[in-house]
């Protein structure tokens, strides 16, 4: 089953009715034994950074994040916590993938960037099966990860930034792909396929 | 590039869709969820309901909607209608809504979108704003569009972007329902003034005046009721029309 990470301010309904048309099972997890019974992990995140890291911290999740091998598909501010700091509140976050969020120049666009928008896909992975460059996203967030070798799509406002980035077996997507139409429903199912056939989670461990 | 946005409007009275003419004379729609999972699947970019019966007769039926919508639909929706505490925001969001739209409440207690950003992030919050040209200038009308704030329309947008709204829902109460085209006056002022998004509502009534809202006024969404709901523009055509024009959308059938 997929654990879908219960915290604080996180908008965890949106992920659970996402997964629930797509017919996968999932529970609601908010310790790291009720992490530790999953198959894969869920990260979803709404809101503040740093609200959404302070609740991860009272159970002990940060850590347990920090340590598993089971898949992780983080989204939105799920992603950005997996990075080594959040502009947001000053928020440090897990450290799984290397580098700093920033925030969008407000001087060039409005910002948050707050839409539908492309990707542009720049490695490949199992995440990114039958994605094509005129999918659009939908995207909410006022900070963003640079592109960095972790990226393997990148989307354009005011700057390129990352769009999906995957490091072990973590995977982070700055959209919601739990809002995100027909699209966003396929990104879903590609992260189920990868968690539940074997051959693919292998790919994820090199 | 960042696409412009599609959003029918639903206005709900007692669990059905509902459209007026100038905040008056209710036409019945049909039922909210089905007319929702239509839009979400011929290509809306996104959705907002707002309960009109909420501000007047102080009903909380939001969230039983909210849960229902939520399960059937997946593009992002906004709710509104009657919302003055942290707590019901907090409710709505947790029951599966991605914004609310605040408008009675935040003009007798501006510090609820200070409150609401900071707890929620400012893209949940959009500050509905319903104005009416009075004199040179227009004001803010709360309650529905039955009473006159006397408030300065402009000077109060700038007010909720500063206190940390994500968006702006602007109204025209003079062109709600008449179908005569949005106050292209008002909306290219307020996008010279503030840096958030602002949704053009009031007004529409062919695929020009959609067009004309991006073109012409800067519009960052343009929404709309009745035409969508008695299928007088198909989203369809008017994405297509958009795309002619130059103006950046997501495809149908993405």
């Amino acid at each position: 089953m997929i654990a879908i990470i219960k915290y604080k301010a996180g908008n965890t309904a949106s992920v659970a009715n996402a997964l629930e048309r797509l017919e996968a099972r999932y529970f609601f997890a908010e310790t790291p034994e009720e992490l530790e019974s999953a198959r894969a992990v869920i990260f979803p995140g709404v809101g503040h950074a740093g609200a959404a890291m302070e609740s991860l911290k009272e159970k002990g999740v940060d850590e347990w994040l920090k340590n598993t091998k089971k898949p992780v598909l983080g989204i939105c501010v799920g992603m950005q916590l997996m990075y080594e700091n959040s502009s947001e509140g000053d928020t440090a976050g897990l450290g799984i993938i290397p580098g700093s969020l920033k925030k969008f120049d407000e001087s060039k666009a409005k910002v948050p960037h707050m839409g539908w928008n492309k990707l542009k896909s720049t490695g490949q992975h199992p995440i990114l099966k039958n994605l094509i460059e005129k999918n659009y996203l939908y995207f909410v967030h006022s900070y963003y990860a640079p592109v960095s070798e972790h990226t393997l799509a990148t989307c354009n406002y005011i700057n390129n930034f990352s769009a999906i980035v995957a490091k072990d077996n973590f995977i982070g997507v700055q959209f919601h792909p739990e809002k995100s139409g027909s699209v966003g429903s396929m990104i879903l199912q590609n992260f189920l396929d990868l968690v539940y056939s074997p051959k693919a989670a292998n790919a994820l461990d090199k | 590039m960042l696409t412009r946005r599609i959003i029918p409007c639903l206005d709900i009275k007692n669990g059905r869709t509902v459209k007026g003419v100038n905040f008056e004379g209710l036409r019945d729609a049909g039922d909210p969820v089905e007319l929702a999972k239509r839009y979400s699947e011929e290509g809306a970019d996104e959705l907002v309901f707002l309960d009109i019966t909420a501000t007047l007769e102080k009903r909380k039926t939001l969230k039983d909607l909210v849960v229902k919508i939520a399960r059937e639909i997946n593009i992002p929706f906004t709710v509104g209608g009657g919302i003055k505490t942290i707590d019901e925001i907090e409710e709505l969001l947790k029951s599966g809504a991605d914004k609310v739209s605040l408008n009675s409440s935040i003009v007798k207690n501006p510090d609820l979108i200070n409150e609401g950003s900071r707890n929620f992030g400012a893209q949940a919050i959009v500050a509905a704003v319903d104005a009416k040209k009075t004199g040179n200038s227009w004001h803010v009308f709360i309650k529905g569009g039955t009473e006159d704030t006397g408030m300065d329309a402009l000077e109060w947008m700038q007010e909720v972007e500063r206190r940390g709204a994500g968006e702006i829902l602007l109204t025209s109460m003079d062109r709600d329902g008449t179908k005569a085209g949005f106050d292209l006056d008002l909306l290219e002022k307020v996008n010279k003034l503030v840096r958030i998004p602002v949704i053009a509502s009031g007004g529409a009534g062919n695929i020009q005046h959609c067009v004309d809202a991006v073109l012409k006024a800067d519009a960052d969404a343009v929404l709309a009721a009745s035409i969508f709901h008695f299928r007088e523009v198909e989203i369809k055509d008017l994405k297509n029309e958009m795309l002619k024009n130059g103006i950046e959308v997501r495809p149908y059938l993405n």
